[in-house]
């Protein structure tokens, strides 16, 4: 195990730090570096949270990916354990041939499995499956005081609730147990509808409570009475088609765009042209990859931003306050003419995770991409903020680096219980901002 | 093809052979993983098991004073004749370092060139002309011209490469297969010291892509991925004026 002097840049690429990375190549050499970190260490899987979570500026990192390997698993019912380094890309390339797909996924397949946990990511499915953490049969985690702690829902079941969607505060995570879904074909079927107003987002998302997965696409530069004009994509998993894995992504960004390539002119641009590809309306069938990953098709797309990065806006209100609320935030992106092509709006349904830090709850969820122009994307982050407070929301760590630790601590009243759990000897620059 | 293929990795632990074991294992072959270090080599055989292939274990100092000919009698007892042989494990080891710590410079040396032909012999000695026998050696671009930053470890990949050039020559039309594998920057743990990203590095899986094509086509040369040939192919051509002035 080598330990190097190295910059970290999480996906936004705002905030940038230096640390000290080890790269262990076994589990156990993974728990020591825990247990002989000096200062204070933290997991680091794939780095593709947006701001701060995945930091800690000037102490240690314990690089997790080497740690990709299948422990064990039981293809009749679908249940692997896995090291935490294992990315969803690399199971989804085991599972899927063999007829099994993730409960739940997020809108990348470039992270790792350690990093889904600790993050409790939710997907398209939200309504139906919740989110990961409701997946997660036992979870092992080294923790500096030398033991390897097997957690689960009735075994070690405090520090089991303080690890899904603990931010990867309370150990490090050598491995997960996780049980997957039994899928007959790799395909999806999709159908996609125009949505015309915000009110027409709430009754399609009411009607498609049938479809396990649905999202909407937003046009954040629609103003007046065509705010929340977008697409709304519904889907299911198709029963023909065949078992195929996805392959690599087509293209890459291989340099920084240059900053003013995303303007509101060439969103809007984006906008229209997105909004009236004919090809895409009505009933198809896809591969999960572009129905699922849209994204992972183009490499390193976070550099269309440009050398000074972007931020993320994600938040969760609740279901009464939602339709307020998600008007309120569009109205200030579209106000601010600072919005992205990237606004993705979709409900939260009621299963409860059983993380104490999990970030969605029942209600809307909203997510939006904004350059990063300094000051004035900062404010625009604050007011949005400050709305999803008034709502009773809450903003999501995995995606945030702006926010007060008051809105913090008022969207996650159990970060005390969190805290009370976290490793003496990790922290994280998030924890620093919003707990300490 | 692959199927109930037979496979010794020498290496077991190498971040490519285990790349490379993950795709037979996805073909069903039967992988046999050697190497030193138990618990990383347990770990690498219950991953291709959990894939569905055969793994077993032999725990060996690739690089220690051992008799190799009784060590392979050994394992072909064990495990039956192989199929397919690569040659996975290597250190980059330290230059500066080895400039003036012999011990350093001979580890470098034998553990990447010596200890390798000498397996490659004990191998060869053993096998039955009759049958086919892949023999991949995973080497490294910088054997193709010595430089100032890392000429020990390129001098003991360049003699791996002539060696395995002059194995092949002698065994033309025979059914034995040579193959030389040259990859560039790997991101893996041998190279964790190193700064990594940018379009020259690749995965352990590509590379180990481009072994699995090289085998079935049954080439005697790859650089992986594609353009080290083409970069190196330059780098050699360079003047020695001029490449003296570079600092690479």
């Amino acid at each position: 195990m080598t330990t190097l002097d190295n910059e970290i840049e999480p996906w936004g690429r705002v905030l940038k730090t230096r640390h000290s990375v080890a790269t262990p190549a076994i589990l156990s050499a993974a728990g020591a570096a825990l247990t002989q970190s000096s200062r204070t260490t933290l997991a680091l899987g794939c780095a593709r949270s947006y701001g701060d979570v995945c930091l800690n500026g000037g102490n240690e990192l314990v690089r997790m990916t080497a740690l990709d390997r299948l422990i064990a698993a039981d293809w009749d019912v679908g249940v692997v354990r896995a090291e935490a380094g294992m990315t969803l890309d690399a199971l989804l390339r085991v599972a899927v041939p063999k007829g099994w797909f993730l409960p739940v996924s997020p809108g990348t397949k470039f992270v790792t499995l350690g990093g889904a946990v600790a993050n409790d990511v939710h997907g398209k499915n939200h309504e139906h499956a919740g989110t990961i953490g409701c997946h997660i049969r036992r979870i092992g985690l080294a923790r500096s005081s030398g033991e390897v702690l097997e957690l689960s829902a009735t075994e070690n079941a405090e520090l089991f609730a303080a690890t899904v969607g603990g931010l990867g505060l309370t150990g490090v995570m050598l491995w997960v147990e996780l049980a997957l879904k039994k899928i007959e074909s790799s395909f999806i079927e999709v159908e996609t509808l125009a949505i015309a107003d915000l009110d027409h987002f709430f009754r399609l998302a009411e009607e498609s409570a049938g479809w396990e997965h649905s999202v909407a696409w937003v046009d954040c530069l629609a103003t007046g009475k065509s705010l929340g004009r977008g697409l709304f994509m519904r889907g299911r998993h198709s029963a023909r088609g065949g078992l195929q894995v996805h392959g690599n992504p087509r293209i890459t960004v291989p340099v920084d765009a240059p900053s003013w390539l995303l303007n509101s002119a060439t969103v809007s641009l984006f906008n229209l042209a997105y909004r009236h590809r004919p090809w895409t309306m009505g009933y198809h069938t896809v591969h999960y990859d572009p129905f699922f990953y849209p994204l992972d098709a183009v490499g390193g797309w976070n550099r269309l931003y440009g050398a000074r990065g972007f931020f993320q806006h994600q938040c969760a209100v609740p279901k009464a306050a939602a339709p307020g609320a998600v008007e309120r935030l569009l109205r200030l992106t579209a106000e601010h003419r600072q919005g992205s092509f990237l606004v993705v709006l979709k409900l939260f349904g009621a299963r409860k995770s059983p993380g104490l830090m999990s970030f969605p709850m029942e209600g809307a969820t909203l997510a939006l991409d904004l350059p990063n122009r300094g000051e004035a994307t900062r404010k625009l982050l604050a007011d949005m903020t400050a709305a999803v407070m008034d709502a009773g929301g809450r903003i999501y760590p995995a995606k945030d680096a702006t926010m007060s630790a008051a809105a913090f601590r008022a969207g996650y009243p159990e970060w005390r219980r969190l805290e009370a759990l976290r490793d003496p000897k990790i922290m994280s620059d998030f924890w620093r901002r919003v707990a300490a | 093809m692959t199927a109930g293929r037979k496979i010794w990795i020498l290496g077991g632990t190498s971040a490519i052979a285990q790349a490379y074991a993950r795709r037979k294992a996805a073909q069903g072959g039967a992988v046999l993983l050697i190497g030193l270090n138990a618990d990383h080599l347990k770990a690498n055989a219950a991953d291709l098991a959990a894939r569905g292939a055969t793994a077993a274990v032999e725990v060996l100092d690739l690089a220690g004073d051992v008799d190799r000919n009784a060590a392979v009698g050994k394992l072909v007892e064990q495990h039956g004749f192989p199929d397919e042989v690569l040659i996975a494990y290597g250190i980059l080891g330290d230059q500066q370092r080895a400039l003036t710590d012999p011990a350093h410079a001979a580890d470098i040396i034998n553990i990447n060139f010596t200890s390798v032909a000498l397996w490659l012999l004990a191998i060869c000695a053993r096998r039955d002309p009759a049958r086919a026998l892949t023999l991949a050696a995973i080497g490294s671009v910088a054997g193709d011209r010595g430089r100032g930053k890392n000429f020990i470890y390129g001098a003991a990949k360049s003699g791996l490469d002539r060696f395995l050039e002059g194995l092949a020559h002698a065994n033309a039309g025979t059914t034995l297969h040579v193959l030389r594998v040259k990859p560039g920057f790997v991101d893996t743990p041998m190279t964790a010291a190193m700064k990594k990203g940018g379009p020259l590095w690749a995965s352990p899986d590509r590379v180990a892509a481009d072994i699995d094509k090289a085998i079935a086509a049954r080439a005697a040369v790859i650089y992986t991925p594609w353009f080290w040939r083409w970069i190196m192919l330059v780098i050699r051509l360079l003047p020695r004026p001029l490449f003296n002035r570079l600092k690479i």
